[in-house]
């Protein structure tokens, strides 16, 4: 209970923060769904210079687009600062967070909580609800779910891919960008249909770290369309094991991790 | 006591330029050196280009594969799968991302200490970012492109002067970027806190120079408009252009004037706010 009240506290502290600096929050704010535009801008761009992309069509591409924005907005905000882990290993701010009574990945969250990109979400979902309307989806239980769990699920897949490639910076402090590679280069992976890449390179983000389960699957799920690569139909329903294995996963390498964790003694 | 001030005495008074140019110069290698120390950085920097142009590539390869005759917006697929690699090359070069310097400076007060160098603020940044892009060049532009020429088709170029306009063309790409990193920098002297504007360049420099997709796909009027009201096209778009080769020889050569053009509009600029903030300047932090 009193370890619930200190969480609450850090949260309240960046909360108080946030609201001393109103005007300059809510350019943040404004700046941070323009963003998430631009991603889906993007995309319409892409399909308006073509008949179609690999095969699919705008608005197929806009309900994959729309699922994976909503997955990486709720991931990007709930842990997406755990890519400054390595900003903190390097200052000796980690030995802080060490010290005190609560669990270092709790802290390292809630100190530093995104409230700025709290607007990404409700835009990814009208994105999601305007692919619904253009796509003619047959509506059925199995569906509902579908539609329900694939952004949960795929956000607790980009969270293990947040905190996997944070994890990076305990054994190679200067690992710089790559964490970014495979963060916002999974999102960007995610946002088109699997299909558009090719070769070894499609193999290991589609199935080897298992990208292809965010979005393009159950979207092929969702629609009733069968897979040009030949995953059955059930691939579709598979994203939530996906994100069960990569959040265990992250949830090892983590722990590995801190403990591994030497001071960089400044 | 009148007259005077941190003005050096001139030690060469009937060799003037070549004074200039050892300082340049050596400002411009002072910022190639302080590059050259973050060898890991140049890595991980590398890896993530490198992924991001495999992404990037494959995107537009498919928007020819499905386009009618191949060619969407005027480009057949080994001219984007160079757009795509050489883009990612030259990310860095030109750093559309991620410069704060002088805002941190402004907002420390340490600024003070560039007005007292006998050297003009402006020259003084230009030089050591002309020094960090011949870093980029050399060390962040070639894996990519090796990259690129290893797993894709990539286009070579046919006429003779490409390759040098091309060079000309991302000169001027690092001066223009600079320019416009400055400006962008400088509202700190009128805001304190420049985060907000830098976010909104961050988000424009990124759509409007061509990164996420070749500003042609746009609606033509549009895409004209972006290239002749804006200098974001000439920081990425018109060199990648030159590059390819997309337009014929006279619209080849007139997209570096523009780029000229506006490298030049912005040093004007630029010397014009400095100006302009050094009449308000209080240093913060004492």
């Amino acid at each position: 209970m009193a370890e619930l009240r200190a969480y609450a506290m850090l949260l309240g502290g960046q909360w108080r923060s946030v609201t001393s600096y109103r005007a300059s929050f809510a350019v943040e704010m404004i700046t941070n769904i323009g963003g998430t535009a631009l991603d889906v801008l993007a995309v319409l761009v892409i399909f308006q210079a073509t008949t179609n992309v690999a095969g699919f069509s705008l608005p197929e591409g806009v309900l994959i687009v729309s699922l994976s924005s909503c997955a990486f907005a709720l991931a990007d905000f709930a842990v997406g600062n755990i890519d400054r882990l390595k900003t903190y290993v390097r200052t000796g701010t980690m030995d802080a967070v060490l010290v005190r009574p609560l669990s270092a990945f709790g802290q390292l969250i809630l100190m530093d909580l995104p409230l700025r990109k709290a607007l990404r979400l409700p835009f990814g979902m009208a994105v999601l609800a305007v692919a619904l309307r253009i796509n003619h989806v047959e509506w059925t239980p199995a569906r509902v779910v579908l539609l329900v769990v694939t952004p949960l699920a795929g956000a607790v897949f980009f969270a293990s891919i947040f905190v996997l490639s944070a994890s990076l910076a305990f054994w190679w402090v200067d690992s710089g960008e790559v964490g970014s590679a495979f963060t916002y280069g999974g999102r960007d992976f995610t946002a088109y249909p699997t299909p558009v890449y090719s070769g070894w390179f499609r193999v290991v983000f589609a199935y080897g770290l298992g990208f292809g389960f965010v979005a393009y699957q159950p979207a092929l799920a969702l629609l009733g369309r069968a897979d040009p690569l030949g995953m059955p139909a059930w691939a579709g329903f598979a994203s939530p094991l996906v994100a069960l294995l990569a959040a265990g996963l992250a949830a090892a390498v983590w722990r590995t991790g801190i403990r591994h964790y030497r001071s960089t003694g400044s | 006591m009148d007259g005077l001030d941190a003005r050096v005495p001139q030690i060469s008074p009937r060799r003037p330029f070549r004074d200039w140019f050892t300082t340049f110069g050596a400002l411009a290698w002072s910022g190639f050196r302080r590059y050259a120390t973050y060898r890991q950085a140049t890595i991980a920097g590398s890896f993530t280009n490198i992924v991001f142009g495999f992404l990037r590539c494959y995107v537009l390869l498919a928007v020819a594969a499905g386009a009618v005759g191949g060619t969407p917006a005027g480009y057949r697929p080994d001219q984007l799968a160079t757009f795509v690699w050489v883009g990612q090359g030259l990310l860095t070069v030109v750093s559309l991302w991620g410069w704060t310097e002088l805002s941190d400076r402004i907002r420390t007060g340490e600024v003070t200490a560039d007005l007292l160098r006998p050297i003009h603020p402006v020259i003084g940044y230009l030089a050591p970012d002309l020094g960090r892009a011949l870093h980029g060049m050399v060390f962040r532009f070639v894996p990519p492109l090796v990259a690129g020429l290893v797993c894709f088709d990539l286009y070579r170029p046919g006429r003779w002067f490409t390759v040098p306009l091309f060079g000309v063309s991302v000169l001027l790409a690092v001066v223009g970027s600079m320019g416009v990193r400055f400006l962008v920098n400088a509202t700190a002297y009128w805001l304190h806190d420049a985060r907000g504007p830098i976010m909104l360049w961050t988000l424009a420099a990124g759509v409007l120079a061509g990164l996420y997709f070749p500003l042609r796909f746009l609606p033509e009027p549009l895409a004209v408009t972006l290239w002749v009201a804006t200098p974001f096209p000439g920081l990425m778009q018109s060199p990648l252009d030159v590059l390819v080769e997309r337009d014929p020889v006279p619209l080849q050569f007139a997209l570096v004037a523009l780029q000229a053009a506006w490298a030049a509009a912005l040093l004007g600029l630029c010397a014009l706010v400095q100006r302009r903030a050094e009449r308000r300047l209080v240093a913060q932090g004492g």
